[in-house]
Order: structure tokens, then C-alpha cells, then sequence
């Protein structure tokens, strides 16, 4: 049941594989405006290459700092923090993720790192404040699967690859253009080959326009079978299909868009950052599923296993199932109990958005005096004063 | 050489190979198992050690369920004394410490003062997280378990495990049936 990843895997791979023929045959063709085959390889592996050792190496910090999250510890947040490690040991993941919360108000999350050993779960300081504990944890559950399953280090390796024949393409084609010009008159100087010659580079004029939309479709096609194997796994994880639906039906009704984030980085997200509304199912260019079937499934689900999943994605779409049947053999699960918003005591969604915005504010050194007559004083780091004055009732206060 | 040599030496290695990856298959689960156990027992020992304070913060404000704080402590202490016996054995006792935990915290509700305690906030976290890292290490620990044993009795792993001395594991149930439903609190009274 755990090892349900690897046949998938083998079909990522295979994608991913195509994406690298792109690649390779983008090299060869920007070669020919040079007149030299091998060195448009050169160019094309080299820059690859750096660019996937950069990614490789940096690229969850360059993720996480480009959208300006900040790392958490178990004081900041203890009901974060307890949820991100009960995931953490219903995975069976070694080590604890490192959690960071983005100070925006639009609903989202994102998971980060190479390996399990050296991953990372951001949440959006908005999504925190608006989910009650079991979405929470249905949400920590699908980002915890994309490090359980490795798909973020394929993502980004993809999200790299995709970059590199973007860029390629991209430079290529205004390289043919302007070679074939010079090119041409050499040619003819030479005598002769310059029809066939002038074939080969309005084919390769055609490629370089083609393969980055080509490029485009299989990453979004990898992207979106991870999302619907990560909502399988989050189900299985936190036993409570239900948990994710609820969250994923608050993160569609809002409309807000992340600032922060970006087309390259928008696979990382729980869901899509730049979403508009009604976006239709069959929808090629995106790199989520939509939200509407994704919750669809979630409620068609009898029990809470990859089973149930499979058989929810059938009665959806009619057809064939999402899951590799390798990992279906295990029985059903049974689906934990719900609870109802408040009846454990936990605190609702005022009381949540205030202890959200006290870590906002103590995340930005801020110090956060309470004052007897109930009025919260925000001190900024830079105050040297050693008493400061409520200005609500004017009683005094030590800093 | 003859070619039958080749054959055998080939058929051979091959099955040395296969010999090798179901031992390291084996031994891995093995490991994942014990880890897992581990794991439960550091949530148990958790609990434990969060009910005392628990229990004295509760104390002050509800005057009138000495009987519910007490079976809590009793339950917790018995508990802590079983905390070396086997997994069937453990089960049972911590089973009955969860169904008197939420005895306790059903009846927390009929005490708004006990409820807007910080304090008291905090530990409440504390507790229904630490009840939750149990269900889900226990989760975890029994699909583990599952699959050594389906390993153990397999074909062809179960004729490696039973050469190299692998036994089927235990399962962590809880028995407590209290445990299971969860508690209806009444607001009508």
C-alpha cells in the first residue's frame, strides 16, 4: 500500500524523459544556426545542468525566500506545529519538516525540498486562520504526501526542464532568424544546399515555437496525476476524506490571488495560485485538477483507502481509474468520525485569525503587551522607550 | 568451458540476488516496524506526562467531578505501570485511559471558566494532539505489521523469513469499545 508511488513514478519518468528529447532535439536544431550540431548539445546539457544543480541545491530556499516565508518553531504556533508532526508520523516520514507561514491573506499551501530528509511545508498566513483542525490537517496531509512521495523534488527537476527549453526556445528561435539571414548568403557563396538548408530551418523555426507548448502539456499532465495521488494519500493519512473537501471547498470560494507567487512556482501550490473561476474540467493548461471535482471525489469516497479513491475517480469521470492498480490491493479503511466545527473546544474563526495575526506580528520582532482593559499594544522593534502607554485607557506598561 | 557451466553459475547468481533483496526487504520492514512501536511509545509516554498537569489545572474549577479526575489519574497510573508489557497487554490499559480522558474533556464543556483558561487551552492541544499522534502511530505501527506478516507468510519471502528467523509481528487494537465512538456531549441539560 505504501510502495503505490513506484508505477506511477515509472510514468512520470517516462514523461519526464520526453521532456529531455525536447531538450536535446532544441540543442541540435539551435545548433544549425550555428552550423555546428554539437554545440547547441553543449549549450543546451550545459545550461540544464547548472540550472539543476542550482535547483537541486538551492532551490527550496530560493522558493521559500522569494515568497517570503517565515520559519516557524512549536511555540509560535502549537496547533500548526502539532498538526504538521501528527502527519509526519501517520506517513511514516523519519524526519520533522521545517514549517513556514507566508504573511498573505489568500488560501494557500505549498511543500518544498529535494528529499524527505530536507523538506519544508509552507502555509499561507490566511489558510491558517480560516481552516478548523481537521482541515488542517487534511490540507498538512496532501503537502506531506508530496514530500512522502518524492514529487517535489520531480516537480521542481520538471519545473527546471521545462525553464531551460522555455528559455532555449525562446533565444533559438530568434537565433534561426537572424542565422538563417547570414547563413544563407554563406551558403550560397559555397554554392548550392541552400533549398534543402532553408527546409531544415523552417522546420526548426517550427520546433522551437512547437516544443515549448509541448514541453508545457506533459508537465501539466505530471502535475495533475500528483495532485489527485496526493489527495489520496492526505484521505488515507488523516482517515477523514472530509477534512480535505471542507478545506479544498473554502480555498475555492475565495478568489484572492497569492502575490507572491509565480507561473514557475505555481505547481508547488495546493492549488493553482492564479485560478480563475469556472474553469472547465478538461482544462489541458493547468497544473491542478479542479478544485470542484477534486472535492467531488474526496465526498464520493466509502472508506478512506486508495481503493475507495480509485473507485470515487471512476464514478466521477466514467473511466479509468487515477491510482495504479499495483497498490490496490490493500482492503478499505474505515473513515474516522467527524467532528463538528467547535465541539471539541477548539477555537473558532475569530479566535484563530487573532492568534494568526499575534504570530504575524510576533514572526516581525514585534512585542505584543496586553493591556487590563483588553487592548493587545503592538510594540515595533525599534521602540527604545522603556515605558510605553496604552492609548486606549492610559495605564503604563513596562517594554 | 561448456556452455551448461555458464548456465548454472548465471542461475545462480540470479538467485543470490533475488536471496539478497527479499532478506533487505524483510529487514527493512523489520526495522519499520520497531520504529514505529518506538514512536508509540513516545506519544504514550507523552500523555502520561501531560495528565498530572492536566488534572491539577482541571482540579480548581470543577468542583463537582472529583469521581472523572480520579478515574483519569487511576487509569493514567495503571497505565504507566503497564508500560513494559506486551502490545495486547498495553492496548487495553491505555485504551481505558483514553475513554476516561474523554470522559473528562466531554465534561469540560459544562465549564466556560475552566474553557477560557490559557493554560488550560494549551494543555487541551497538547492532549487531543498527543491523542491523535497515538491513533496515527498506531496507524502506522499496524500497516507495518500488516505487511511483515503478509511478508513473513508469502511465498517466496516467507521461505527466507522463517530460514533467517523472521516473525510475524503484533498488532496494537484497542479494545476499549468507548474508545471507538466517539462521546456524545448533551447541551440540554
Amino acid at each position: 500500500m505504501w510502495e503505490q508511488i513506484r508505477s506511477n513514478q515509472i510514468r512520470s519518468v517516462v514523461l519526464t524523459i520526453g521532456m529531455g528529447v525536447l531538450l536535446i532535439l532544441i540543442g541540435y536544431f539551435l545548433g544549425m544556426a550555428f552550423d555546428n550540431a554539437i554545440a547547441g548539445l553543449v549549450i543546451a546539457i550545459s545550461v540544464w545542468i547548472i540550472l539543476s544543480l542550482v535547483g537541486y541545491f538551492q532551490g527550496d530556499s530560493i522558493l521559500l525566500s522569494m515568497s517570503r516565508a517565515k520559519k516557524i518553531t512549536r511555540d509560535d504556533h502549537p496547533r500548526l506545529y502539532n498538526v504538521v508532526e501528527e502527519m509526519k508520523i501517520a506517513s511514516g516520514l523519519e524526519k520533522m519538516p521545517n514549517i513556514y507561514i507566508i504573511d498573505d491573506p489568500a488560501l494557500n499551501a505549498f511543500a518544498t525540498g529535494r528529499d524527505p530528509n530536507r523538506a519544508s511545508v509552507a502555509i499561507t498566513s490566511g489558510l491558517l486562520q480560516k481552516l478548523n483542525r481537521d482541515e488542517l490537517q487534511g490540507v498538512i496531509g496532501h503537502e506531506i504526501s508530496h514530500i512522502k512521495n518524492r514529487d517535489v523534488l520531480l516537480m521542481a527537476m520538471c519545473s527546471i526542464l521545462l525553464g531551460t527549453i522555455v528559455i532555449l526556445a525562446w533565444y533559438g528561435s530568434r537565433f534561426l532568424i537572424f542565422g538563417s539571414m547570414t547563413g544563407s548568403r554563406r551558403s550560397s557563396s559555397s554554392g548550392g544546399g541552400g533549398g534543402a538548408q532553408l527546409i531544415i530551418l523552417v522546420v526548426a523555426l517550427v520546433f522551437m515555437i512547437l516544443a515549448p507548448i509541448v514541453a508545457q502539456l506533459i508537465y501539466f499532465a505530471i502535475s495533475r496525476k500528483r495532485e489527485y495521488l496526493a489527495d489520496a494519500s492526505s484521505a488515507l493519512y488523516t482517515r477523514n476524506p472530509e477534512g480535505l473537501a471542507s478545506a479544498l471547498e473554502k480555498l475555492g470560494a475565495s478568489t484572492g490571488q497569492l502575490k507572491s507567487a509565480n507561473k514557475a512556482t505555481a505547481p508547488m501550490y495546493i492549488t493553482n495560485p492564479f485560478r480563475k473561476k469556472g474553469m472547465k474540467a478538461s482544462d489541458l493548461s493547468s497544473t491542478h485538477p479542479p478544485i470542484s471535482e477534486r472535492i467531488r471525489i474526496l465526498r464520493a469516497m466509502a472508506g478512506a483507502s486508495f481503493i475507495d479513491y480509485d473507485q470515487a475517480y471512476r464514478q466521477v469521470h466514467r473511466g479509468e481509474g487515477v491510482i495504479p492498480a499495483a497498490s490496490l490491493a490493500a482492503e478499505t479503511v474505515p473513515v474516522k468520525t467527524i467532528k463538528l466545527e467547535g465541539e471539541t473546544g477548539e477555537p473558532n474563526e475569530i479566535q484563530r485569525a487573532r492568534e494568526t495575526s499575534d504570530v504575524m506580528w510576533r514572526l516581525s520582532n514585534y512585542n505584543t503587551i496586553t493591556c487590563d482593559c483588553g487592548a493587545k499594544l503592538r510594540v515595533p522593534p525599534k521602540f527604545k522607550e522603556p515605558i510605553i502607554k496604552c492609548p486606549h485607557c492610559g495605564r503604563t506598561h513596562q517594554v | 568451458m561448456p556452455i551448461a557451466a555458464y548456465v548454472i553459475i548465471g542461475v545462480v547468481v540470479v538467485l543470490l540476488i533475488i536471496f539478497i533483496a527479499i532478506y533487505n526487504g524483510l529487514v527493512r520492514l523489520r526495522n519499520q516496524v520497531k520504529n514505529a512501536w518506538a514512536q508509540i511509545d513516545v506519544q504514550l509516554k507523552r500523555r502520561h506526562d501531560l495528565i498530572p498537569n492536566l488534572v491539577e489545572t482541571a482540579k480548581g474549577y470543577m468542583k463537582y467531578e472529583r469521581e472523572t479526575l480520579e478515574a483519569v489519574t487511576k487509569a493514567r497510573n495503571l497505565a504507566q505501570q503497564a508500560s513494559s508489557a506486551g502490545a495486547g497487554e498495553r492496548a487495553k490499559v491505555e485504551g481505558e485511559l483514553s475513554s476516561a480522558l474523554a470522559r473528562l474533556l466531554a465534561v469540560v464543556e459544562r465549564y466556560p471558566d475552566l474553557k477560557a483558561n490559557q493554560n488550560f487551552l494549551a494543555l487541551q492541544e497538547e492532549l487531543t494532539s498527543t491523542e491523535n499522534k497515538i491513533a496515527f502511530s498506531r496507524q502506522f505501527y499496524n500497516d507495518s505489521v500488516l505487511r511483515l506478516n503478509n511478508k513473513t507468510q508469502m511465498f517466496p519471502s516467507n521461505v527466507i523469513a522463517s530460514m533467517t528467523g523472521f516473525k510475524a509481528g503484533e498488532f496494537f487494537e484497542v479494545t476499549v469499545a468507548a474508545e471507538r465512538e466517539p462521546v456524545k456531549v448533551s447541551f440540554t441539560e
